[in-house]
């Protein structure tokens, strides 16, 4: 099976001297659907800030989508990120932009024409449920309805991997089902790797999954 | 209303550059059109003991445009009646001729002491008048009024600076958030911008088409123009073809580098 990230060795740190991931070996299949779990600090949003390239490793190699992240250029960031679909716990919706932009973006930034995206985005707001909210605008909508906007934006261009940082963490239980099973669906029918980052696994899901913890800045993988 | 009061800061801003630059070329026009009217009115007085052709005092010195011989017949007319013809013939004769100089510009003191000095060393001018002391006090009264408006420029330009660098601060904060969201979804640098650049270019077009009707308005209509008339000066203050292009690229330039400032300056998210 292909892989969609390789780590090798991996050390990631914000200041020199301070690993927060120490020497990290793991991979992940294509495909798959992995929680990243470990306590408040122990570098979970880390290792995800690295999958995109916001963080660079320190030592060691990391490549994702076969990329190698090490000293990666602008250029090659961008057209790795419109192969990846991020969701975060704060949502980073685009205030000034109604919803249905917002879905877009990842569709514009991929040059897509108008009529294509806009299909796109109406089936997409029609699956997380906000499909009368199109017009408005985020600071319009609840935390859960903001999410699942998220979540319809990280779908929007059919990406290879959806990373995402703690998506349910302060969501209702409703919006909360409607994610995990966005993230089912895109899973199963379209083959996409989810890596979720989180302190909890959900119970109920209907997917296989892996489980890797982080402990003192190191990664295992739990069985 | 919200983009509006966007819009208006930067308009503001980039108003009062070009305003400035406008008011220091409407300056520097209408101290050149008082010059020429200074040259046009002024004139040396030259005396001398035998005829000189115009090529002759042209040759002298490079200011001198003209020259225009001074008839003596109305003087020597009022001595008709008190002077037998044979004198006043006599007196004809032995009169010097009187010529007055015109220049191709507008000279400095410097120049007038230098040209004099120049006429006087030749052996048939016998005497030469510049009146330097009107000369002076009026040339320094324009000098004087140039550095005001200079340093009224410079003030100016001090002032505008600070509105634009703290117009480009808040332009920062209120566009880092989505330039930051659409290089997570890895929009490349001219696409998170392009809003930034399309707002800078709008704002540069609505404040010099502003501009412009300001000083249309200024130009045509205007106390200004009935003031300058009144002391003779028949000044364009207001090139409309040449100043509005001009003012546009100032303007385009300005917010472009703004721009180029927040883009460039822009710090990714991690």
């Amino acid at each position: 099976m292909d892989k969609v990230i390789i780590a090798d060795n991996l050390s990631l740190s914000y200041k020199e001297f301070e690993s927060i991931i120490s020497k990290a070996t793991f991979s992940i299949d294509a495909g798959s659907f992995v929680f990243i779990t470990g306590a408040s600090g122990s570098g979970k949003s880390t290792l995800l800030k690295s999958f995109y390239g916001a963080i660079e490793p320190r030592a060691g190699s990391l490549i994702v989508g076969g990329v190698k992240m090490n000293r990666i250029s602008t250029s090659k960031l961008n057209f790795l990120r419109r192969h990846i679909g991020i969701v975060f716990q704060d949502y980073k919706l685009i205030k000034e932009w109604t919803i249905e932009k917002n879905v877009m973006l990842p569709l514009i930034i991929s040059g897509y024409t108008k009529d294509v995206s806009g299909s796109q985005v109406e089936k997409l707001l029609g699956h997380v449920k906000l499909i009368h909210q199109s017009g408005k605008y985020p600071p319009e909508l609840s935390g859960g309805e903001q999410q699942r906007v998220a979540m319809a934006r990280a779908l929007a261009h059919n990406p290879i991997l959806i990373l995402a940082d703690e998506p349910t963490g302060n969501l209702d239980d409703y919006s909360s089902q409607v994610i995990w099973n966005l993230l089912e669906g895109a899973n199963t029918q379209l083959k996409t790797t989810i890596i979720v980052v989180t302190h909890h696994i959900p119970d109920g899901l209907n997917v296989p999954y892996k489980h890797f913890h982080i402990e003192l800045g190191n990664i295992h993988e739990v069985a | 209303m919200k983009s509006l009061k966007n819009h208006i800061s930067l308009i503001i801003a980039l108003f009062t550059v070009l305003f400035s630059v406008q008011i220091y070329v409407g300056v520097d026009r209408t101290i050149a059109a008082y010059e020429t009217h200074l040259k046009n009115d002024y004139s040396i007085i030259v005396v001398a003991n035998k005829s000189l052709t115009e090529p002759e005092f042209k040759a002298m010195h490079s200011l001198i445009e003209r020259s225009e011989a001074i008839s003596v017949d109305q003087v020597l007319q009022r001595l008709q009646g008190e002077m037998s013809k044979k004198n006043l013939d006599l007196l004809r004769i032995t009169l010097p001729k009187f010529y007055r100089l015109y220049l191709n510009r507008f000279p400095t003191p410097e120049e007038i002491t230098k040209l004099q000095k120049r006429l006087q060393s030749n052996a048939a001018i016998q005497r030469v008048e510049g009146y330097s002391q009107t000369h002076d006090t009026v040339y320094k009264l324009m000098l004087l009024f140039k550095d005001v408006v200079q340093i009224f420029s410079i003030a100016i330009a001090a002032v505008t600076s600070l509105l634009i660098l703290k117009e480009m601060r808040l332009w920062q904060f209120q566009h880092a958030d989505r330039m930051s969201i659409m290089a997570l979804f890895g929009a490349p640098v001219w696409l998170r911008s392009a809003v930034l650049f399309r707002l800078a270019i709008v704002d540069a077009i609505i404040a010099t088409i502003i501009l412009c009707l300001a000083f249309f308005m200024i130009d045509q209509y205007g106390w200004m123009d009935v003031l300058l008339h009144t002391v003779g000066i028949d000044v364009q203050l207001f090139d409309f073809l040449g100043d509005s292009l001009r003012s546009l690229l100032i303007a385009l330039g300005v917010s472009i580098l703004l721009t180029l400032t927040i883009v460039i300056g822009h710090q990714e998210e991690e």
